[in-house]
């Protein structure tokens, strides 16, 4: 058999999707050119009603989400001792890696007085109170974490066989950060908008919102696994994970059932129901993020379907609405200022939002071509 | 293992019992995991606005661009008809830290009724006893002053995450949107002008004493006083700073009390209270302010600030998680990897195990 477990995938780099991808981040350039000669309203809705857009509710707050990848694989496999999920480990912590950089780039574009944003790593400046002060941190501590977890995969293409078994030998305290620090920083995004107060509506606003944002961290997280491992398994002719993938989808399954039991009887708690048969902007957006959790656990209850890579796509995806729906309901559509405020995202927010994840798809596609990032197809 | 998770059981089991234990109202939803109420500064400086006694001038709107160097405003859909002369700002903004608003109903006859009237409110920053914007401010760029209360923002701090604006219970930040270099901009409270034993602009240019300065604990005592006042009573309402310390003197505005108060002084508890008082004859949420049984009598920080210290106090918890993940991880990391680290050192290889 091979000598290593994980293997680049090889094939043209240039090919008509990545030169699509491409034009969107070049677009997203110039947008964001733009950006910084004219300041934020002159390329942004944004406005002292809305002052946090798409570019904080989807690239960052969703985005990192996304990135819980490797979050879920790191904690199932190394914590939990769930070995057989370890052939997913690499793509995971890659797609990690992406969704935080990313997440990280987007705040940094987003910041109004981006000069001074090394004000941050100033200790002598943290207010502690600050929820949105520990996020920040974690994410940048998170980053460097993934890099670190990421090292091996760089030493085995470039054979530095010494300097990955250094890496290996202190893996575990990076393996163990890696697990901790993402957890931390997602479960305090939920508590950022308990902040709100009012101005967010009561079929959000709750204190669970810290426990919540946690469980979406941990479907979505899941579900860009099965979600990214399917796709790539049609795009670069590679067999399906089915196997791995459909005892995964069985865990998550139950965690958004928790979930939505949980979002359940804390909207009874908070007497929030009615709100949800206004049918208003706010109601529908609700039920498009309540019954898309709904869909995923139908599409994923039956066993013969988790056996099924349509299914397991099919599944990942609503569990992917759900999540996504939540974080921007709570962020950015359950949030009324009142006063008439309102907000729809500009084309240069939406282009450059693509941009953010157009050129995660763009890495991914150069890393599991050059790297061995991906679990090496056995050959027969 | 054992520690990591009941670390994180206990933790997610008390956030969700403590919670769930409790009833819907926000008052009583606020009290699980929330951190001590902010107590007032004996000497915070405020004001007391007093709705009845404004006539809607707007002197206090130019006063305050003048005192803080701020430009005229043009609404957009006056373009036409406004080139530039009359400054007319519809809300707070960037260049307006202060304006009065109306209220208007019906056939808008009198002054002071809720139906078929009508009734003044000025807005701008009220000073929180336990703001929203010095608890998100992750740089310490809002700062709220030990002795006065007074709220300010340091721009060579603020990195402009505007997060103060989103959280800001009254919509006071603002930032400025236009052009590269923008900032935060709120009402200080002229606290440049107070340095010099000036009235902050929009008091000293106030004509009927509708806006009056002073500690907030003398302004709560006049606020008490007035709405025991009924119509017809005569009282001479106090103008500038209600000790006389800043500014120079004023006689007091002899007023025959036309409207009965609401026997309210809003911003004594509202979210754990404000330095800027109001009195007025219509309800307070007619006026735009946050107000009504969805409102709590804490600020939202307590709250959040409560789930960060309970979570964070010290960084024991994280600590504790973090030693129950590195043991688990040490152990578990050697078993998936030590044959493809094998692999890795001499290219033989077992098989890895996969099950």
């Amino acid at each position: 058999m091979a000598t290593h477990e994980h293997a680049p995938v090889g094939g043209r780099l240039v090919t008509a999707p990545f030169i699509f991808l491409f034009v969107i981040v070049f677009a997203a350039a110039v947008i964001l050119t733009q950006r910084f000669v004219f300041g934020l309203g002159g390329v942004t809705h944004l406005s002292d009603g809305y002052p946090w857009g798409i570019w904080i509710a989807i690239d960052l707050i969703i985005g990192t989400a996304l990135g819980c990848g490797g979050l879920v694989v790191a904690l199932l496999v190394y914590i939990v001792n769930q070995g057989e999920y370890h052939p997913l480990a690499r793509a995971a912590l890659m797609t990690s890696l992406f969704g935080y950089t990313m997440g990280a780039i987007a705040v940094m574009i987003d910041l109004g007085r981006w000069w001074l944003g090394y004000n941050i790593m100033l200790p002598w400046l943290w207010n502690t109170n600050s929820v949105l002060l520990e996020t920040a941190l974690c994410i940048f501590l998170y980053i460097i974490v993934l890099i670190i977890e990421f090292g091996p995969t760089f030493f085995e293409r470039l054979g530095l066989k010494e300097s990955r078994r250094r890496l290996h030998r202190v893996m575990f305290v990076f393996t163990a950060l890696g697990v901790l620090l993402p957890m931390m920083h997602q479960s305090s995004m939920g508590t950022v908008v308990i902040l709100l107060g009012y101005k967010l509506s009561p079929l959000w606003q709750s204190q669970l919102l810290t426990v919540n944002f946690l469980f979406t961290a941990f479907t979505m997280g899941f579900a860009i696994v099965a979600f990214e491992s399917t796709l790539s398994s049609v795009a670069l002719k590679r067999p399906f994970e089915t196997r791995l993938l459909s005892r995964l989808c069985y865990i998550m399954m139950w965690v958004l059932i928790i979930f939505l039991g949980v979002r359940f009887i804390d909207l009874l708690r908070l007497g929030a129901w009615p709100l949800a048969f206004r049918m208003d902007v706010q109601a529908i957006s609700f039920w498009v993020e309540y019954l898309s959790g709904i869909a995923a656990i139908a599409l994923l209850w039956q066993e013969r379907n988790r056996m099924h890579p349509r299914y397991i796509f099919l599944g990942a995806s609503a569990m992917l609405l759900n999540g996504f729906m939540y974080r921007l309901n709570c962020y950015l559509i359950g949030y009324d200022p009142g006063h008439g405020w309102s907000y729809y995202p500009s084309t240069g927010e939406i282009i450059v939002t693509l941009g953010i994840f157009a050129i995660q798809i763009m890495l991914y596609l150069v890393f599991v071509k050059q790297l061995p990032v991906l679990h090496a197809v056995r050959k027969a | 293992m054992s520690i990591n998770r009941r670390q994180f059981l206990r933790g997610v089991a008390a956030t969700g019992a403590s919670a769930a234990a409790v009833a819907a109202t926000p008052e009583e939803a606020a009290a699980a995991l929330q951190r001590e109420p902010r107590g007032r500064a004996p000497e915070a400086l405020g004001l007391l606005y007093d709705s009845t006694l404004c006539v809607g001038c707007k002197a206090c709107v130019a006063a305050c661009k003048s005192a803080n160097g701020k430009p005229r405003e043009i609404s957009a859909d006056q373009s036409d008809w406004n080139a530039g002369t009359w400054d007319s700002a519809k809300t707070l903004s960037a260049k307006t830290y202060n304006i009065i608003m109306v209220y208007q109903n019906g056939t808008m006859a009198a002054k002071d009724a809720e139906t078929d009237g009508f009734a003044f409110i000025k807005r701008q920053c009220l000073h929180c006893v336990d703001p929203s914007c010095i608890s998100c401010c992750p740089v310490s760029a809002m700062q709220k002053d030990p002795v006065t209360g007074i709220v300010s923002n340091d721009p060579n701090r603020c990195i402009g995450c505007r997060y103060c604006v989103y959280a800001c219970p009254f919509q006071v930040p603002k930032f400025e949107f236009e052009g590269a270099f923008g900032r935060i901009s709120k009402c200080e409270l002229c606290r440049h002008r107070l340095a010099k034993g000036e009235l902050p602009g929009c008091v000293d240019s106030c004509p009927t004493g509708a806006t009056l300065f002073g500690r907030v604990a003398d302004l709560r005592t006049e606020a008490h006083r007035r709405i025991t006042l009924k119509p017809g009573d005569t009282y001479a309402y106090p103008r500038g700073d209600i000790s006389g310390k800043y500014g120079e003197h004023r006689e007091p505005h002899e007023k025959v009390i036309t409207a009965a108060y609401r026997e309210e002084v809003y911003g004594e508890t509202v979210l754990g209270g404000t330095q800027a008082l109001y009195l007025s004859a219509v309800s307070f949420d007619k006026l735009g302010l946050p107000y009504g049984p969805n409102i709590p009598t804490s600020g939202y920080a307590s709250q959040t600030e409560g789930i960060q210290h309970f979570l964070y106090t010290g960084m024991i918890a994280p600590a504790a998680a973090l030693t129950g993940l590195i043991l688990l991880a040490r152990r578990n990391v050697d078993k998936h990897h030590s044959e493809a680290d094998e692999d890795a050192a001499d290219s033989q290889g077992g098989s890895h195990g996969n099950a």
